[in-house]
């Protein structure tokens, strides 16, 4: 079977959800591409979720999101459209394709749809036993040699090709959220996945202009391995931040997100991280990937206690950010939550202590957004980095300690031989975390 | 053409600011001023310098495309909108592409010679913001014939001059042409940051001429043989003038030196349904700027400015070859030469022109004759240039699609 035939039927489950909605746009849009040029073809894409309701909501999100990619590719579409007389002007031709595109998605709650198609893209919530009775009753009714492309973030590939007895016929695809946008793919096989199914991986991810990075089949990945422990990292310091300087929680836990953010040079503080992630699914992944590590202990209480108090972040359908540690209006933070109280303590009633107890930055300092376009990027770090070192404030030990721990991380999953190698990690770093540097670097030194 | 069989003057030009990308307070999510804005702020802004609407005999509204980028046809009823004053007396709207403007200009012109007014007001608008580019391009299609629309770019007009540009670099030399079109680039940039109400006001590079000249034609992102600086942006915008006879002037109170005297216009059209004889020759232009100043009976040494429907870089480059500034292949040299900057031998585009100012496509043609207007009369603020005694006249080439309509018009400040 070439890779247009294989293409020709394919199914995503949990195709409502966030990523599993990133990942039926992505796939729909290339298949419709496909099928412009191969027009004796049929092709058809299951859009198989449990909620008759979601999948409404994904028809009209596909339709705004189909809009947006025809009208940057709309020089390419009229050459495709170039023998149909009828569609003239811009406009007749994008909404020819957004038609030609949706024409394709099926959306269904009943997995059985799924039985006819030589690949399954899976996107269902992060439940093992859940991924391999789906799985296994595809294997057991399909009518072709079905090929599964699982998205979880944490589970062995190998144990779901054992337990759904798929016979080397899956792999793990690991997009990152959201699909549509962001361009890393780890990519998991197992000793046992087969080559076809790697070369395909390969060129799908090629097509759909996606950065692939493999992983070995280790829970967690790259990406989850590391920002896991940097998260529990990050917890750590503000516990023990609380302790020695006798401050509440939550102000540590403020001065944290703030160092990791400033001091650190990323998009966001971890705390804020976690929170976009949300608690559930940190914890969650962390209860999956700690039974597979005996070298230490992936576990926080204090996310425990989050979760017993039902504050869990994550973020709402419309894409906005829910409260978790911190307090969003507008998207931006603006309170922490006291696990003693149990509310938001606004930042304005500590701020200005907290600020000065982490001291003030040296002026060699750059916010991450205004990295993004520089060139010599690594001299402005070199220099801010050389700078914090030789300043004596709370912020810069606390930075100091974080970098090299971030980098410890990052040389043990090459060490557990999870990465690759060094530059793998890097990449995932950057590309899938958008660091303004990898977190294997001499920085810290 | 004949001789004007008596005198006609423009006065009381008024612009309202060219809105979009480079304006500090355009921004694509909100909502912006609609037609009715655009409208009434040109009008009102025309009738405050004349003495009100009750001074005015009729109007002329020139728009292209308000029926696609606004849904909103009939132009003519917006008229009595600007003011009560102006209910019950005639007013009519005009189109031919992005020479609306230029229409809305002569056909006041001729309201005026054929003695049915002493006094018109002429306006001319576009908002076409409303729209993504992508769509934007095909309302503005419009300007082509329909039936080789599925063959052209998706940016089709872009497609059009690309085609100009690309067989002019064969002809003549690809970097002598990018030459001549980064510095008209920079002109037009230089040029509009002395304009308040420029759409490149507050465009702060320091340096326009190389950033343009940096930047290379690539049609894998746009067009084959222009950069986006080629062309011009997306505007909203209207401008209004007054049309008026000597005995208007009087009526409205305004002093000849206060006043532009059109002494002569040329109007052609060339068939939108043939192809241009040569990619390098705007012929239509050509044709009736020299019918133009032929009817003012000078020559172009005598003009000491003109006003240039660039929508385009290459369309202002034969432009000054089409005037006779250079010889054909020689107008990219005159520009790179800076002899059509604001200091130069033959000023161009003092507020920017359509690259700089803005171009809001119906409207253009009238925003010249206020440009030519206030250079004339020494109203023209920061942008002021010097006019000289040996070549005190003005001159405007407004175009409409793909050299098929123009106008252009000769004036002199009133004495
Ligand atoms: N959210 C992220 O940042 C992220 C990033 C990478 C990978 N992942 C992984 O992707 C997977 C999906 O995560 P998500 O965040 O999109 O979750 P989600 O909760 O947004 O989506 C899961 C979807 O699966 C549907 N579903 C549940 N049971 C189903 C069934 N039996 N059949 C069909 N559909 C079913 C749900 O209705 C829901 O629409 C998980 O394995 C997760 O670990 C998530």
């Amino acid at each position: 079977m070439t890779y247009n035939e294989r293409l020709e039927n394919v199914a995503v489950l949990g195709a409502a959800g966030k990523m599993g909605s990133g990942i039926l746009l992505l796939t729909a849009v290339h298949m419709a591409d496909l099928s412009l040029q191969n027009k004796d073809k049929t092709y058809v894409l299951y859009a198989i979720d449990v909620s008759d309701k979601a999948l409404t909501g994904l028809m009209e999100y596909l339709r705004v999101q189909v809009r947006k990619l025809a009208e940057k590719k709309t020089v390419w579409l009229r050459e495709m459209y170039a023998d149909r007389e009828d569609l003239i002007e811009n406009f007749d031709i994008i909404d020819e394709y957004i038609m030609d595109v949706l024409k394709i998605v099926r959306p269904v709650t009943a997995v059985e749809a799924a039985y006819n198609s030589n690949i399954v893209f899976e996107a269902v919530n992060e439940n093992r036993a859940l991924k391999v009775k789906l799985f296994t009753q595809i294997k057991q009714h399909a009518s072709k040699d079905v090929w599964f492309f699982t998205n979880t973030s944490s589970v062995p590939i190998h144990l779901i090709d054992e337990e759904a007895l798929l016979g080397g016929k899956v792999i793990g695809f690991h997009f990152y959220n959201p699909p549509a946008v962001q361009r890393l793919v780890e990519l998991i096989k197992t000793d046992n996945t087969q080559q076809e199914v790697v070369d395909f991986a390969y060129e799908y991810a090629k097509n759909l202009k996606k950065i692939v990075v493999p992983s070995n089949d280790f829970a967690g990945f790259i990406g989850n391995g590391h920002f896991m422990r940097d998260g529990l990292h990050g917890i750590s310091e503000a516990q023990k931040l609380a302790t020695e300087k006798s401050i509440p929680l939550y102000q540590a836990i403020y001065m944290i997100n703030k160092v990791t953010q400033e001091y650190l040079i990323r998009p966001m503080g971890i705390f804020q991280l976690m929170d976009y992630v949300g608690i559930d699914v940190m914890q969650f992944i962390l209860n999956v990937m700690n039974p597979f590590v005996n070298d230490e202990e992936l576990h926080s209480d204090l996310l425990d206690t989050m979760m017993e108090q039902g504050v869990k972040g994550g973020q709402y359908s419309s894409g906005a950010q829910k409260d978790g540690f911190l307090k969003y209006e507008k998207g931006k933070p603006v309170a922490v939550w006291d696990i003693d109280k149990k509310e938001y303590v606004p930042f304005d009633t500590f701020k200005a202590d907290a600020d000065a107890m982490l001291g003030v930055l040296p002026d060699s300092a750059t916010p991450w957004k205004a990295t993004l376009k520089m060139k010599n990027k690594e001299e402005v770090f070199n220099k801010f980095y050389s700078d914090l070192k030789s300043t004596n404030t709370l912020g810069a030990d606390i930075a100091l300690r974080y970098g090299k721990r971030s980098k410890a991380i990052g040389e043990k999953l090459v060490a557990d031989n999870v990465a690759h190698n060094a530059d793998d990690v890097n990449t995932v770093m950057l590309t899938g975390f958008f660091h303004a540097y990898g977190p294997i670097n001499n920085y810290f030194e | 053409m004949k001789k004007l069989r008596r005198k006609v003057y423009m006065t009381a030009g008024y612009n309202t600011v060219s809105l979009g990308t480079g304006r500090k307070e355009f921004n694509p999510r909100k909502p912006r001023p609609g037609v009715e804005h655009y409208i009434k702020e040109a009008g009102q802004g025309v009738l405050q310098q004349i003495g009100g609407a009750k001074n005015v005999d009729e109007s002329v509204i020139g728009n292209f495309m308000a029926g696609r980028f606004n849904k909103q046809g009939h132009l003519d009823g917006f008229i009595p909108m600007i003011d009560k004053g102006l209910s019950m007396k005639p007013a009519v709207r005009v189109e031919g592409a992005c020479a609306s403007g230029g229409l809305s200009l002569v056909t006041g012109i001729r309201q005026v010679l054929a003695e049915t007014s002493e006094v018109v007001l002429s306006l001319g608008f576009e908002v076409q913001n409303t729209v993504k580019a992508i769509y934007g391009a095909d309302i503005l299609a419009l300007a082509g014939w329909f039936k080789n629309r599925k063959k052209g770019h998706a940016y089709f007009f872009p497609g059009q001059f690309s085609d100009r540009a690309g067989a002019y670099y064969e002809k003549y030399g690809y970097e002598r042409t990018r030459k001549g079109m980064a510095r008209w680039y920079a002109n037009a940039i230089e040029n509009a940051r002395l304009d308040p109400t420029a759409q490149e006001y507050h465009n702060t590079n320091p340096d326009p001429y190389a950033t343009a000249l940096k930047m290379q034609p690539n049609g894998k992102f746009f067009v084959d043989h222009l950069t986006v600086l080629d062309c011009s942006k997306v505007s909203d915008a209207a401008s209004g003038i007054t049309i008026c006879s000597e005995e208007g002037l009087k009526r409205i109170g305004i002093d000849k030196k206060d006043a532009v005297e059109v002494v002569g216009f040329g109007h052609a059209v060339r068939d939108i349904t043939s192809d241009p004889t040569d990619l390098t020759e705007l012929e239509t232009i050509k044709f009736a700027a020299h019918q133009a100043l032929e009817n003012a009976g000078i020559t172009i040494d005598q003009v000491g400015t003109v006003e240039t429907h660039d929508c385009f870089s290459i369309a202002g480059i034969l432009a000054v070859e089409a005037l006779g500034l250079a010889a054909k292949g020689e107008g990219a040299d005159y520009v790179a030469a800076s002899k059509t900057s604001r200091t130069g031998e033959m000023p161009i585009n003092t507020t920017g022109g359509l690259i700089g100012w803005g171009h809001p496509t119906g409207g253009t043609g009238v925003h010249q004759a206020v440009t030519i207007w206030q250079q004339l009369t020494g109203k023209a603020g920061d942008a002021q240039i010097n006019i000289s005694n040996d070549r005190p006249y003005g001159l405007t080439i407004n175009m409409g699609g793909d050299d098929v309509t123009v106008t252009s018009i000769v004036f002199k400040r009133g004495e």
